[in-house]
């Protein structure tokens, strides 16, 4: 393929919203950060505005890096960074358990990455 | 471990929403000439802050409706055990990611697929079928948001 055809093939990709961006990937272990936790959150259903109180409740907290709502036996995940486990205490006392409506919650604690993002059966 | 400032930061936070943009781009945007822009993007490249670009795809306009989460427990656990999971899981194309974690399940799965029969197809064929597998517990992800993080 000339650079051209693969320009203008890029392009169409772009306009027709398939291609969003190229985002740069920050690793937080460079930055002191050693800790990843994921954690799955089940709320209290019986409010009905819990997942939009709790979703902008969890964007304040800084060290969250991900939100996400599923369909299933839990109803949000967040995945949850910081520096040491005194620091992750600190954050799951006083910001994580502070968040609206939550009724159970269950941590994943990181080891390490096996396969990182990537992958599409095209 | 390297040391941030308020520029720092700000170069790092452009940088994920697009990491395309060249340092005189960056550097109009914060008031920087272009070579003091270059040096800091380069310091951060090099101390591994910047660890690598990620393409964003809109997976539903290329026909992938679904993905789900998946935790999977392994049935016997021993360093072959994992070892023999984690060379099967990773070559099935349907795995976007694979992570070890300590908790309720051993590792974590993002698989992604044209729709639930599809990913009825890659969880038995595919799933059920790596050595080891033991109890798998599968989430739909509903909408997903990315925050910038403490910068």
């Amino acid at each position: 393929m000339t650079e051209a055809t693969c320009w203008r093939r890029l392009e169409r990709l772009r306009s027709a919203g398939i291609l969003r961006g190229q985002r740069a990937v920050i690793n937080w272990r460079a930055l002191g950060y050693e800790v990843e936790v994921s954690l799955r959150i089940t709320l209290d259903k019986t409010t009905p505005r819990a997942f939009e109180e709790f979703t902008s409740a969890a964007r304040l907290v800084p060290e969250v890096l991900e939100i996400q709502s599923f369909l299933g036996r839990v109803d949000m995940r967040l995945n949850v960074i910081a520096r040491d486990m005194a620091h992750y205490r600190e954050l799951y006392r006083d910001r994580i358990l502070a968040l609206p409506h939550i009724s159970d919650l269950e941590a994943l604690m990181h080891l390490s990455d096996i396969k990182s993002e990537g992958s599409l059966p095209l | 471990m390297i040391t941030l400032d308020d520029l720092d930061r700000e170069i790092l936070r452009a940088l994920s929403e697009d990491a395309t943009q060249s340092a005189g781009a960056l550097g109009r945007k914060l008031g920087l000439s272009q070579p003091a822009a270059w040096r800091r993007v380069k310091r951060l490249r090099e101390a591994g802050v910047i660890a690598r670009q990620r393409v964003d795809l809109d997976l539903e306009a290329l026909g992938f409706g679904v993905t789900v989460f998946l935790g999977i427990s392994l049935a016997a656990k021993g360093r072959v055990a994992l070892a023999d999971f984690e060379r099967a899981v990773v070559a099935i194309p349907e795995v976007q990611s694979v992570q070890h974690v300590l908790g309720l399940y051993d590792y974590r799965l993002r698989v992604v697929a044209r729709d639930l029969a599809d990913f009825e197809r890659v969880l038995r064929r595919r799933i059920m079928t790596l050595p080891g597998v033991g109890a798998v517990d599968a989430n739909v992800l509903l909408s997903e948001e990315r925050l910038s993080g403490p910068l």
